[in-house]
């Protein structure tokens, strides 16, 4: 394991020019390994906090460090062209970085392999599921190698039963690419399930309320939803999202 | 994979009902309504032209089959050739007028979707030329530039040019914030954006506007010659010379070619987006 973080934010905070103020004195390191989950109320700022460590936006204070210029992004919904193919979606990243028809038909094909999704390469996305679509989608970004991943509630849209299915396929993925990843979400149990580490943040201006270490390993058993050790941490997490909600 | 994929439904056809969904039952619920409608119209014709004959101003309307045998088919005064031919010619002034508002569309579109202040210039002309009375202009431009061939396709292209312009900015515009996003974070360039994200974007609402602009093309073409009243007789010219010598079965005659025509070329277009679109679009019902 590197020692060097992926992601280092220390004293981050996001003012609005209308004045709003999304998130304040917000310190979070995030190193390889470690997939890091984001709770918060809604409005609380923590799709800003990723679209900070995107580029998208630039925060008004503190400082912001990156220890890789790979970094996946996945939006909430999947962002697919309508017009494009599966597969020609999966290689727009490669496309759009001026990469050779040969490598980005070779990376799409390794990334449509790992989300599932062999044999629906033709396919439009309009022809597609709301979960294929999502799974396209993290194809699209896997094909840029991340070494930091950031997620912005994917799977926010989707049924509870697909939610954990495609939760379990991204650990697997996590598990063999060993990326960095922060993950955003409302869900305190995707949270506690997902991560290595889990953020619980108050609502508005945003602020980093408590941390939780999650201490089960990878690959992680469906099952240890139902333990009694899962239950009392995801307590613990609602309780602190409470605490810092009121 | 639990997940199904669903079968490419042609999402233009309008919602065809499961239940028992023969072929001939479709065509039937299709084309029965409006041949239905169009029965009572032609009923209600004949008995308005009877009704006006009776009170004796038998020129007001002809009957639909006077219209046919007295301007189509042998019998009287044939005027087929002189239809033909100004068919031709409308036709010709619309399709090239079509062409030009297209192109001209596109790119002021495309030149106002670059940025705030090309849009704020530009606008403003584009809704003015709109709201010009069109009657007003045509004789200006007779006297101005001439009665030929290329003034009338100017009064088509003057019609024509504003769903064009419209439609296009619209759907180059429309294109979502996270989409946009995307390839943002890829540090694409505008020429990239544009030809790999807003125009594909904006292809349903371009041949929208493009449906829109065939008609009103065909109606410009008829417009010009109608008013300029010189040079090779078109559709408007026909129009106008009947309508001044009383000819009502001649003049019925060319009304409804050049309404034939319009609805040719809505379909027309209708057909071309079909191709061209229909396969990944899905319009919001």
């Amino acid at each position: 394991m590197s020692t060097e973080p992926l992601l280092d934010f220390s004293g981050v905070a996001m003012r609005f020019p209308n004045g709003t103020v999304a998130l304040s004195g917000v310190d979070l390191t995030v190193g390889r390994g470690e997939f890091v989950t984001v709770v918060g109320p809604s409005g609380c700022g923590k799709s800003t906090l990723l679209r900070i460590a995107s580029g998208l936006e630039t925060a008004s204070e503190g400082t912001t460090a990156l220890g890789t210029t790979r970094i996946g992004y996945v939006f909430q919904d999947a962002t697919l062209l309508p017009w494009r193919t599966v597969q020609s979606n999966v290689e727009l990243l490669a496309e759009l970085n001026h990469q050779s028809k040969k490598v980005r038909s070779a990376k799409a094909k390794e990334a449509i392999d790992l989300v599932g999704l062999t044999g629906f390469e033709k396919n439009l996305p309009k022809q597609l599921s709301g979960g294929m679509r999502m799974r396209t989608s993290l194809a699209r970004s896997l094909t840029l190698d991340p070494e930091l991943f950031l997620f912005d509630e994917p799977f926010g849209a989707l049924d509870e039963i697909t939610r954990e299915r495609l939760g379990d396929e991204l650990l697997r993925i996590f598990a063999e690419q060993n990326f960095a990843g922060l993950f955003i979400t409302h869900s305190v149990a995707e949270a506690v399930y997902l991560s290595t580490r889990v953020i619980v943040m108050s609502g508005r201006p945003g602020r980093i309320v408590d941390e939780f270490d999650i201490p089960f390993g990878y690959p992680r058993d469906p099952d240890i939803r139902f333990t009694p050790e899962f239950a009392a941490l995801s307590g613990k997490v609602s309780h602190a999202l409470r605490e810092g909600h009121s | 994979m639990s997940t199904s994929v669903k079968s490419a439904v042609q999402s233009t056809q309008p919602a065809t009902r499961k239940h028992a969904g023969s072929k001939s039952r479709r065509i039937l619920s299709t084309w029965g309504p409006p041949l239905a409608v169009f029965a009572v119209i032609l009923i209600a014709w004949y008995l308005l032209a009877d009704y006006l004959f009776g009170i004796g101003r038998k020129t007001v309307l002809p009957t639909p089959n006077r219209i046919v045998s007295e301007s189509f088919f042998g019998r009287g005064d044939p005027i087929t050739e002189d239809l033909l031919r100004a068919v031709g010619l409308s036709l010709s002034v619309a399709l090239i007028g079509l062409a030009i508002s297209i192109t001209i569309g596109v790119v002021w579109a495309v030149l106002m979707s670059q940025g705030r202040w090309v849009e704020r210039s530009l606008f403003p002309y584009a809704v003015i030329l709109q709201c010009v009375p069109i009657l007003a202009l045509v004789p200006l431009i007779g006297t101005s530039i001439g009665y030929s061939f290329e003034s009338r396709v100017l009064v088509c292209v003057l019609i024509s040019l504003f769903p064009m312009v419209s439609n296009t900015l619209f759907g180059l515009q429309s294109v979502e914030r996270s989409q946009r996003e995307l390839f943002k974070l890829q540090n694409a360039s505008r020429w990239t954006v544009l030809t790999k994200l807003q125009f594909p974007n904006a292809l349903p609402a371009i041949f929208a506007g493009m449906r829109i602009s065939a008609g009103l093309a065909v109606v410009g073409a008829i417009v010009g010659d109608f008013f300029f009243r010189r040079g090779q007789p078109g559709l408007g010219i026909l129009i106008a010379n009947y309508a001044s010598r009383v000819q009502t079965a001649q003049l019925f005659a060319s009304i409804i070619t050049a309404a034939l025509i319009g609805v040719l070329i809505f379909l027309l277009f209708g057909w071309i987006a079909k191709v061209a679109v229909g396969r990944w679009y899905e319009p919001a019902s």
